[in-house]
């Protein structure tokens, strides 16, 4: 789950920890438990997103919970289904209070059927987790002001969407979230929307740190053999990244230069 | 605006009539449409949609699988009370004599819920019926509390409260409400709701909007199939979650299909709605309300529940008893309505595994009822 930094090339680093994939996948909309457990296997995801809402934590035979156990990656609790700051907050305490690590992504989707983040009471959950020592990834709208917000009152990274969660559209907000990886001091994760190996590819080549993918491998006829695929496109997107394959074109710039004049 | 508003200026008798009027080439046009236009839903629930249903099908699967996964959430209902004062004609809780009343006592209550949490069950409706004396308000909120941490999520159905009495029951613990008008056929309801504060049409009409204005967050409708011409209806109801997704932008709202059984010889089943047209309803509403759940109860037959799975539904309830206390047999009561799938909770489970679905027990979790958290320390 979290080698040391120099036992992994080219690690994702979240908070100072070190993850061998950039792929953090989702554990919702799985036929079976079963299922979920494979794909998440075949992903090679570092990072597994589960949701509160959907697990008991009480109960040691909670079949998502059994099915994802024993595994090398970081299961990371999701407020998924809170409406507001103060469930979000609840559901996180709750979650650490049963003995998980004090990480968090943080998803406030006050209506269900866009399941668009709502930015405010986000960075009011955001700030007040953080101080109670969370590590706090939050789950955005491409907003770059937010973005930065965020960033200041100490989230590990921010986790902006490329379109609608559940679409399978793709990246259609490339030029806020350009805009965003071209300001960001943390890791930016590129989550919801991302439909098809190619979306991850680009949003890597984009200079994503991760991208995170759950409908699109849930959801295919082959859960297991989609996510193998999803595992691909991030390496491909990753490396062409570092090849230098992709010019970054967000920083608006003037057109003509002001002071042209002095050199002629 | 209320949605009352909204069905007085709304021509169900001359929607109908235009259904009559859309052929096929409408129905291929509403099925290449992306957009949930209500032209599109007409052509949808039109006669001549019947020829089209597995098209629509893959349709309905395709959109629910993508919002929904292969996912069924399970719920039980829990029968509390039988006592009613409503005198509704379609009601096994209907009638002057014959009829065993109860309401259960706390440990009545608790052992219901025991053993329904037990079973595995994490989502819980309560029902009653309609009895201000024999059942008063506070002792539904008693119930709730009594049951609220052995469940992630309890609902209520119950009669049509005031907003005062809505928050009242979601302080409780409560918050989700069911609230079938039965039928939008404003002459109708009148007819077979004929005493009893059940009889005011549009008070139940907009209790779910003062459910909503007092905090619930999911709300459930429905109407009797059987009652009326069926597409009237799925129009109503498809305007019905509409008005509240617009208007209540943060409610979670799902659709209930129950198809009148059983009903006592003096009324029959006026408008018999056949397994073709059951589907046909909830492909229509699948298509154009994506978001929307659609509810499956322990009415309709393992064969055909099981048939249903992939073509939309989102949530089950299984093994259900619907005379309190008849889970664990505490009292002899009469029934509200028989059940048809008598199968085991867990027989329904391996039935929904068998069809390539999740059977998900908790899908919500009781740190999201209310209260501040974020300034508590």
């Amino acid at each position: 789950m979290s080698d040391s930094p120099a036992a992994i090339p080219d690690p994702l680093v979240i908070a100072g920890r070190s993850f061998r994939s950039r792929l953090v996948m989702g554990s919702g909309k799985f036929p079976s438990p079963a299922l979920l457990r494979q794909a998440v296997d075949a992903s090679e995801a570092a990072i597994v997103t589960v949701a509160l809402r959907r697990v008991d934590l009480d109960n040691a035979q909670d079949d998502m919970l059994a099915s994802l156990a024993g595994g090398d990656y970081l299961l990371l609790p999701n407020t998924s289904g809170a409406r507001d700051a103060d469930q979000a907050v609840r559901l996180a305490r709750l979650a650490r209070a049963s003995g998980i690590e004090p990480w968090v992504k943080l998803e406030i989707t006050p209506e269900l059927r866009s399941l668009l983040p709502d930015p405010i009471e986000t960075l009011r959950a955001a700030e007040v987790l953080v101080k109670d020592g969370f590590t706090v990834l939050p789950y955005i709208q491409p907003d770059p002001i937010l973005a930065k917000r965020l960033e200041e009152v100490g989230c590990a990274t921010v986790m902006p969407l490329g379109s609608a969660i559940g679409t399978n559209l793709g990246i259609r907000c490339r030029e806020m979230l350009e805009m965003i990886l071209a300001n960001a001091t943390v890791p930016v994760i590129i989550d919801a929307g991302l439909g098809a190996p190619s979306h991850v590819a680009e949003a890597m080549e984009m200079g994503a740190a991760a991208v995170m993918v759950n409908t699109a491998i849930a959801t295919a006829a082959d859960p297991v053999a989609m996510a193998d695929a999803f595992r691909l496109g991030v390496l491909a997107g990753r490396a062409a990244y570092r090849a230098g394959a992709s010019g970054h074109v967000g920083t608006p710039e003037a057109s003509s230069p002001l002071t042209g004049f002095l050199t002629s | 605006m209320t949605f009352l508003d909204v069905l007085q200026q709304t021509d169900l008798s001359a929607l109908r009539r235009s259904l009559d009027a859309i052929g096929p080439r409408e129905v291929q046009a509403a099925l290449a449409s992306p957009a949930a236009r209500l032209e599109d839903f007409l052509a949808l629930i039109s006669p001549a949609a019947a020829d089209f249903l597995e098209p629509m099908a893959r349709r309905a699967q395709a959109v629910t699988v993508q919002r929904f996964g292969r996912c069924i959430q399970m719920y039980a209902p829990l029968y509390v009370s039988n006592w009613c004062i409503n005198g509704c004609l379609y009601c096994g809780f209907h009638g002057e004599s014959g009829q065993t009343r109860t309401a259960l006592s706390d440990e009545q209550v608790l052992a219901e819920g025991r053993y329904l949490h037990d079973v595995g069950f994490r989502h819980l409706l309560l029902v009653s019926g309609e009895a201000p004396r024999k059942y008063p308000l506070e002792r539904l909120g008693r119930a709730i509390e009594l049951l609220s941490p052995l469940f992630s999520s309890v609902s209520i159905e119950v009669q049509a409260l005031t907003e005062p009495q809505y928050a009242q029951v979601a302080r409780a613990g409560a918050e989700g409400v069911t609230m079938f008008q039965e039928t939008y056929d404003r002459a109708l309801y009148t007819r077979v709701h004929p005493r009893g504060p059940k009889s005011d049409y549009a008070n139940r009409l907009e209790a779910p909007e003062r459910a909503a204005r007092a905090g619930f967050r999911r709300l459930s409708l429905g109407a009797l199939l059987g009652l009326s011409d069926f597409r009237v209806e799925a129009i109503a109801l498809a305007l019905h979650a509409d008005h509240l997704l617009r208007t209540h932008w943060r409610t979670q709202v799902s659709i209930n299909v129950p198809r009148l059984r059983n009903a006592p010889a003096e009324l029959g089943v006026p408008a018999p709605v056949s397994d073709r047209d059951l589907v046909q309803m909830l492909l229509a509403l699948r298509i154009h309300l994506p978001d929307v759940g659609l509810v499956m109860s322990t009415r309709e037959p393992p064969a055909l529940r099981d048939r249903l799975i992939p073509l939309g539904i989102t949530q089950m309830s299984a093994g259900s008893k619907t005379d309190p206390g008849g889970y664990r047999q505490q009292v002899h009561a009469t029934e509200q309505f028989a059940v048809e799938d008598g199968r085991s909770v867990a027989e329904v489970a391996a039935a929904i595994r068998r069809a390539g679905y999740d059977p998900v027990w908790k899908d919500w979790d009781a740190q999201m009822r209310g209260g501040s958290a974020c300034e508590s320390r």
